[in-house]
């Protein structure tokens, strides 16, 4: 349960917009369910009072919206994150990617957001109504079955189970109080893999990436992947490919995609949220993560604005490429 | 199951002849390996042609049905097929396949009438197939006149066919404009629009418009301006194509697809359509 | 009406596997469900919806149409094609079975598309009644009947038993050969369940979705509706809500250089996708907007009004359930008025 109300955001939000502050609002609207929420921009607080929606299914990171959305605007977007949307922020700010002065960014505590696939998976497909408890969710089906109590710990989005922080590196006005940089375990799953062999991991790869239909919905989700023309939409580049043709398309994207965005992915986790088949692909973002970290010293995308990630930065105790193979060998 | 014919698997063709048209246009002469038309089509129609390893794309046949030896292309110099088409010479193979979507109506609405045909740049390809078809079956038709502009001398596609074949027929009236005055051009300069409220035109004939899209409006502005009708005035489209049989998905303009319901539309039909195109 | 315990269904699924390839939903490991060749070990998931509809067995992601040498100036065309084997579906969903007709339309309609038909001829759909559908499901807004499912045969499944009833001449020869594991019984014995079933589709969520103001002559009205800007506003312009459609069916056709020949292939393509309409000179979908408005048309207007009114959905709620950002084609309906007075 989300410890800030929704009214304190709609309120805040509606009164900025009375009052022409801000010229409209990107916020989370409702949809036909208890879950499922939409990006959404309100230019009105009679559109927002009707249909503002802040909730434990707020997963949806806005902050790549504001690269289109702030264009359209003659005036002042507010907009509202979550600590690890501020991340992103940051992030497409150090890449100029937004004007800063058309946003107004608020900040708001997050408790972690709930993934519906997991909460169906425990209380079924047919839900009619989720009730916040203390501890999660009172489920009830369509199907005369008694109400289902679900722990909110359980159903948690996979960014959510592993949050890396719940501090806002970056807003105009905080709602509620700040949180801390976690001391998180997200890369248990990466040292998991890998203590694999190359062999073992490669299956495991080949087993994910198998199930890929090309959708781009990681892509097109993604902060960090902010391209105007994207070289896997162009028809000239070669490498525009609608369908995975072999298994090596598969795995050229993914891994050209990671590479794309090792050193600018501040870890939202929205591209393992989005894929319709589950592939966990942040971990591919992970590993590049924890491998600058090793290498590099700990650097955290995002979380300073016109920081010089390592990647295309240079320093005189930059690691040689040989010394990388000895740390490896270690 | 090999023995089932699928319109997606194409026929060869051979490039017999390349034929320098304008800059940008040239027109190619196809035949299948063994000296034969590729199939039978009626004026308007298209055909896939493709150079395997580089793409498919849809091509309006712009030679008449009746030649019966061969058909020909022209086509201008625009993307990556007609790059490489443009680079082929003669004995070369390309595949073929057709031939797609609702003809002009010749043997129908057309019949008995005075046409008039109006085209710009390379606008003209498609119209030469109907033009010819029309010289060729003379009796059936009433007076032809045909205006055709380009932006200048050079970019008019089949200049030599016009002046030495169609200018000398009877009953055929060629009207050719160029956008700007050029040195060695003593015919009229000025856009196709203007030209045709400037000549004027009987507003019993049935019209035929081929071109840019900007030049299509425009044109049809005037022939309204004129007092035509748009059942009167018929045009052809062209939007991305991959399967010429209404199935991919791509070249639909609401509920019609111009592969199959099209290319040809007369004007009023398309004021049904949604504007999307 | 034959009948057949649970305990047998290994039995049953080994015998139907004797004759032809049986594909059945199985775990896809990531918490969702794939149809799967089915071999010794492959148990069956009872689940409504696989993340990938049935679609993919006639009208796979990606197949080759054909193959081209190329030598100098001299091309020739390999006629790749080969005679399917028979294979069975086991437990498609009355949706997905739907979602066949609309394929069939396309595909079907002159001229045929061989591959297509090819493989369309050589399966035998085992459908499966839905006892408990999802909130997503608004398969009744088509006139559709999860307790009637069509297909060659329908079953029903309960906590014990396996119900099965052919429709076709297919589905009679294939119980036919299954004889020795089931038993003759009475088509009453599927009517509580059917109507338990019918009891819970009437309280579904989305029941008050109507296709009254949908299909032929409503291109004018919804055009230029100024409701899309709005709806397609968040909308990432990716190919999930396509590619998970049962009845999506747009395709690309593409030409791959193996280096000692050419492959033509044919694969899906997403009218959400920016280069679908691009030409070398212009694209008539230049914005986010207009492929969105495209996408939704087509299923609710312009298919209806090429197939006498059947519609182009099946409700079968996957892109309810898979759009990244949650927008649809309910959201879509309801906000252009498609809801019971």
């Amino acid at each position: 349960m989300q410890k800030v109300n929704r009214d304190v955001l709609l309120e805040k939000a509606a009164a900025m917009l009375d009052a022409g502050e801000v010229q409209a609002v990107l916020g989370w609207g409702a949809g036909e369910f208890a879950y499922d929420v939409t990006p959404r921009v309100f230019e009105t607080s009679d559109e927002l009072r009707a249909d503002f929606v802040w909730n434990d299914f707020c997963g949806a990171n806005l902050s790549k919206y504001l690269v289109s959305k702030t264009k359209k605007l003659e005036g002042k977007l507010l907009v509202f994150l979550k600590p690890c949307d501020t991340y992103s922020f940051n992030q497409l700010l150090t890449e100029h990617r937004f004007e800063r002065e058309k946003v107004y960014a608020v900040a708001v505590p997050c408790e972690g957001m709930a993934d519906v696939q997991k909460l169906k998976a425990l209380a079924g497909d047919g839900i009619s109504s989720i009730e916040s408890t203390d501890s999660g969710f009172s489920v009830t089906t369509i199907y005369d079955d008694a109400p289902v109590e679900v722990k909110g710990a359980d159903v948690l989005l996979e960014k959510c189970a592993n949050c890396k922080s719940r501090k806002h590196v970056a807003y105009d006005e905080l709602l509620g109080d700040e949180g801390e940089v976690l001391d998180s375990n997200r890369f248990d799953e990466v040292e998991r893999i890998e203590a694999m062999t190359s062999e073992e991991r490669f299956a495991f790869w080949q087993g994910e990436l198998s199930r890929c239909i090309r959708c781009n919905a990681c892509r097109d989700v993604c902060p960090a992947c902010t391209c105007e023309k994207c070289v896997f939409d162009n028809p000239n580049s070669g490498a525009e490919n609608k369908a995975p043709t072999t298994s090596f398309e598969e795995q050229m994207f993914h891994v050209i995609r990671a590479f794309h965005v090792a050193g600018r992915c501040t870890d939202c986790g929205e591209c393992s949220r989005v894929c319709p088949q589950n592939i966990p692909l942040h971990l591919l973002n992970r590993k590049f993560i924890k491998d600058i970290n090793t290498f590099y010293g700990e650097y955290q995308a995002g979380a300073e604005e016109g920081s010089r990630a390592p990647l295309v930065d240079y320093t005189l105790e930059d690691l040689e490429a040989e010394d990388v193979f000895k740390k490896e060998a270690e | 199951m090999n023995t089932v014919n699928d319109t997606l698997i194409p026929v060869l063709g051979v490039i017999t002849d390349v034929r320098i048209d304008t800059p940008d246009v040239k027109t190619f002469r196809v035949v299948t390996p063994d000296g034969k038309k590729a199939f039978d089509h009626k004026p308007g129609q298209c055909a896939m042609l493709s150079i395997p390893g580089v793409g498919e794309a849809m091509f309006s046949i712009t030679s008449s049905p009746t030649n019966t030896e061969f058909m020909e292309f022209s086509i201008k110099k625009c993307g990556c097929v007609t790059d490489w088409l443009h680079q082929a010479e003669a004995g070369q193979q390309i595949t073929i396949r057709g031939p797609y979507g609702r003809p002009f109506p010749v043997d129908t609405e057309f019949k008995g009438k005075d046409l008039l045909f109006i085209a710009g740049g390379i606008g003209l390809a498609p119209l030469r197939s109907v033009i010819n078809y029309c010289r060729d079956n003379r009796a059936d038709y009433g007076t032809i006149d045909i205006v055709y502009g380009s932006r200048s001398m050079d970019d008019l596609v089949d200049y030599k066919e016009i002046v030495d074949e169609w200018t000398k027929d009877t009953d055929v009236h060629v009207h050719l404009t160029i956008d700007r005055e050029q040195q060695g051009w003593d015919g009229h300069v000025g856009f196709v629009p203007s030209y045709v409220k400037e000549l004027g035109f009987d507003t019993n004939k049935t019209a035929i418009i081929c071109g840019p899209p900007i030049m299509i409006k425009f044109t049809l502005d005037a022939m309204i301006e004129l007092g035509f009708d748009k059942t009167q005035v018929y045009t052809t489209m062209e939007l991305r194509m991959k399967c010429g049989v209404g199935k991919c998905g791509r070249c639909n303009i609401g509920a019609k697809y111009v592969c199959k319901d099209g290319p040809v539309f007369r004007c009023d039909e398309l004021d049904e359509l949604p504007d999307e195109y | 009406m034959r009948k057949c315990s649970l305990s047998k269904l290994t039995d049953l699924f080994q015998k139907i596997n004797e004759s032809a390839s049986l594909y059945l939903p199985a775990t896809d490991n990531a918490g969702g469900a794939v149809y799967t060749k089915w071999a010794d070990g492959v148990e069956y998931l009872d689940v409504l919806n696989t993340v990938r509809s049935p679609k993919d067995f006639f009208f796979p992601q990606s197949e080759n149409l054909m193959e081209f040498k190329l030598k100098g100036k001299n091309i020739e065309i390999l006629d790749i094609r080969e005679e399917s084997e028979d294979f069975v579906i086991f437990g498609v969903r009355a949706c997905d079975v739907k979602s066949f007709e609309v394929l069939d339309r396309v595909f079907l309609s002159e001229p045929v598309d061989s591959y297509y038909q090819n493989r369309r001829a050589h399966a035998v759909i085992i459908s499966m009644a839905c006892m408990r559908p999802a909130d997503t499901c608004f398969c009744t807004a088509f006139g559709i009947d999860a307790a009637e499912p069509a297909g060659d045969v329908s079953a029903w499944k309960t906590e014990c038993d396996l119900y099965l009833k052919a429709n076709t001449e297919k589905g009679a020869q294939l119980l036919a050969k299954l004889s020795n594991l089931t038993e003759e019984c009475d088509d009453s014995e599927v009517s509580p369940l059917q109507e338990k079933i019918r009891n819970i589709m009437k309280k579904l969520p989305l029941e008050g979705i109507s296709l009254e103001n949908f299909g032929k002559g409503k291109t004018k009205e919804y055009f230029d509706s100024p409701l899309w800007t709005e709806l397609s506003e968040a909308c990432l312009g990716c190919g999930t809500c396509t590619f998970v459609c049962p009845t999506c069916q747009c395709y690309d056709i593409k030409d791959f250089d193996t280096g000692s020949g050419v492959i033509r292939y044919r694969c899906w393509d997403s009218c959400m996708y920016s280069d679908f309409t691009k030409m070398a000179h212009g694209n008539s979908r230049n914005t986010q907007v207009e492929r969105f408005r495209q996408r939704f048309m087509h299923k609710l207007v312009y298919y209806p009004e090429n197939n006498d009114g059947l519609f182009s959905c099946v409700g079968c709620g996957r892109c309810l359930s898979k759009c990244p950002i949650s927008m649809n084609i309910v959201k879509v309906m309801k906000a252009l008025g498609g809801e019971k007075k």
